[in-house]
């Protein structure tokens, strides 16, 4: 992977996405090859909205290749609290780290906050947009237990403002796989990533559905999203409609036996407790397949670091 | 096509100096007014005819606007939605400069995006950037995709 910065799973080429998959796998099976191979480095954390998993698992990988991290904190407690434009943030923050990572609530954000500097940047989500790095170790644990090739995967519920869905589709596309988009009329994909999906070359195919009885059975993998309250009007149309994109036991009924279900967590209640013990539950070693990859991608961004873009 | 004047083009007068727009496509005449950001407030001279008749176009629209030439940024936008416009630079009512409008393959500073959760859209000093489709514009930095009514994301 030669890029300077990592703004959208759109940029990857699939030798570029087989190449950081391929490194985690080496990290994961041997994480002391790379303690210490970016000692003295820092990572400058920026996170302008909440974060758990992505915020410590960069953390997590910054530390066990040996660098440290420096972090902005809180909006509350920053100088965006008193009107700091995010271009000037970042030109300050590039000036104290190796690499940044940012999370920003607008569209668009992390593309712009890459304008304005020299150091590697990674998105680490910028409003209803991308998410790539999620997106990377989506396809580690969709490589790991089902395959990327020839590969059947439905993704269901909040498609219109779930970024980690956005970026997944657009890498996905990348391979030989047949994307199904399971969701509520009014939280259908943004028309724009279906029209990209449409122009991509090699013919991506995907179908949008409404209910998942139909698809379940033919699915490798079952990508749940959650349904946020807040996308709806009022209470009763929400309990209504997330009723119809949860699943539990039951509904798992019809799917083949090595199904694969993902989530990007956290969770609500859209997967029942009752599955996590089962063979289908791979979302909490997806949350730990975070790490492994989140130190390919930093490992590879910190010695592209500088370093004109092909 | 002729040099001679086109008969329709009679139905409204000449101008001493500035820029005919022709062959815009029928009932466009008023956003490329907008385009160029006039509205008769500030006593500009100004003559549309709207829905004539034209044999490139079966129907087309004309804008004379006197005492003004178009920058490239206001040609660039112009080509959105007139793509088939004729744009003509008259000085003391000769035509001097004669050009179709090319489409660019990016228009900057000139549109803005509508989806309000884009980057552009706040106070970061960053400039909207669009790239352009077949069919439409598009936002480089949220990837909003805009087809119709173009000219009222024109930045004010």
């Amino acid at each position: 992977m030669r890029h300077d910065h990592l703004i959208t799973s759109k940029q990857l080429s699939r030798d570029d996405v087989e190449t950081v998959l391929d490194r985690a796998a080496e990290i994961d099976a041997d994480p002391s090859s790379v303690a210490g191979r970016h000692a003295g480095r820092l990572l400058g954390l920026l996170f302008f909205e909440p974060s758990t998993r992505t915020k410590m698992s960069f953390e997590t990988a910054m530390k066990r290749l040996g660098g440290d991290v420096v972090d902005m904190g809180s909006v509350e407690s920053s100088s965006v609290k008193k009107g700091e434009t995010l271009a000037d943030t970042v030109r300050v923050i590039e000036g104290y780290a190796d690499a940044l990572v940012l999370r920003h609530p607008q569209q668009g954000a992390a593309k712009m906050a890459s304008e304005y500097v020299d150091v590697p940047l990674v998105n680490a989500g910028d409003g209803a947009g991308h998410h790539p790095s999620q997106t990377m170790l989506d396809l580690y644990t969709i490589r790991e237990n089902a395959g990327l090739e020839d590969l059947t995967i439905g993704i269901m519920g909040d498609l219109k403002y779930g970024r980690t869905v956005h970026s997944l589709a657009y890498a996905l596309s990348n391979f030989d796989a047949r994307q199904h988009f399971i969701s509520p009329e009014s939280l259908q994909l943004p028309r724009e990533v279906v029209y990209d999906l449409h122009q991509q070359q090699g013919g991506t195919q995907i179908r949008e559905h409404e209910s998942i009885e139909a698809v379940l059975p033919s699915l490798d993998v079952l990508y749940v999203t959650r349904i946020q309250r807040e996308r709806f009007p009022d209470e009763n149309e929400y309990q209504q409609v997330a009723g119809e994109y949860q699943i539990d036991a039951e509904t798992l009924e019809a799917a083949s036996d090595d199904l694969t279900v993902m989530h990007p967590l956290p969770r609500v209640d859209e997967i029942a407790p009752e599955i996590d013990d089962t063979d289908y539950a791979a979302y909490f070693e997806q949350a730990h397949n975070g790490v492994p990859v989140r130190m390919a991608l930093l490992d590879m961004l910190l010695e592209n670091g500088g370093e004109d873009d092909e | 096509m002729s040099n001679a004047p086109d008969d329709h083009e009679l139905r409204v007068s000449k101008i001493r100096s500035g820029t005919v727009i022709d062959h815009v496509r029928g009932g466009q005449a008023l956003n490329v007014l907008a385009i160029l950001g006039i509205d008769g407030s500030e006593g500009e001279e100004v003559s549309v005819g709207m829905n004539v008749p034209s044999d490139r176009l079966a129907r087309k629209d004309i804008v004379k606007v006197e005492g003004r030439e178009l920058s490239q940024d206001e040609v660039d936008v112009l080509s959105l939605i007139a793509p088939d416009a004729t744009i003509n630079i008259v000085r003391d009512y000769e035509v001097v400069e004669k050009s179709r409008v090319e489409r660019p393959e990016v228009v900057e500073g000139v549109l803005s995006c509508p989806n309000p959760g884009c980057i552009t859209t706040g106070d970061e000093p960053v400039d909207s950037r669009f790239e352009v489709l077949e069919d439409g514009v598009r936002c480089s930095y949220c990837g909003t995709i805009v087809r119709e009514e173009i000219a009222s994301l024109i930045e004010t």
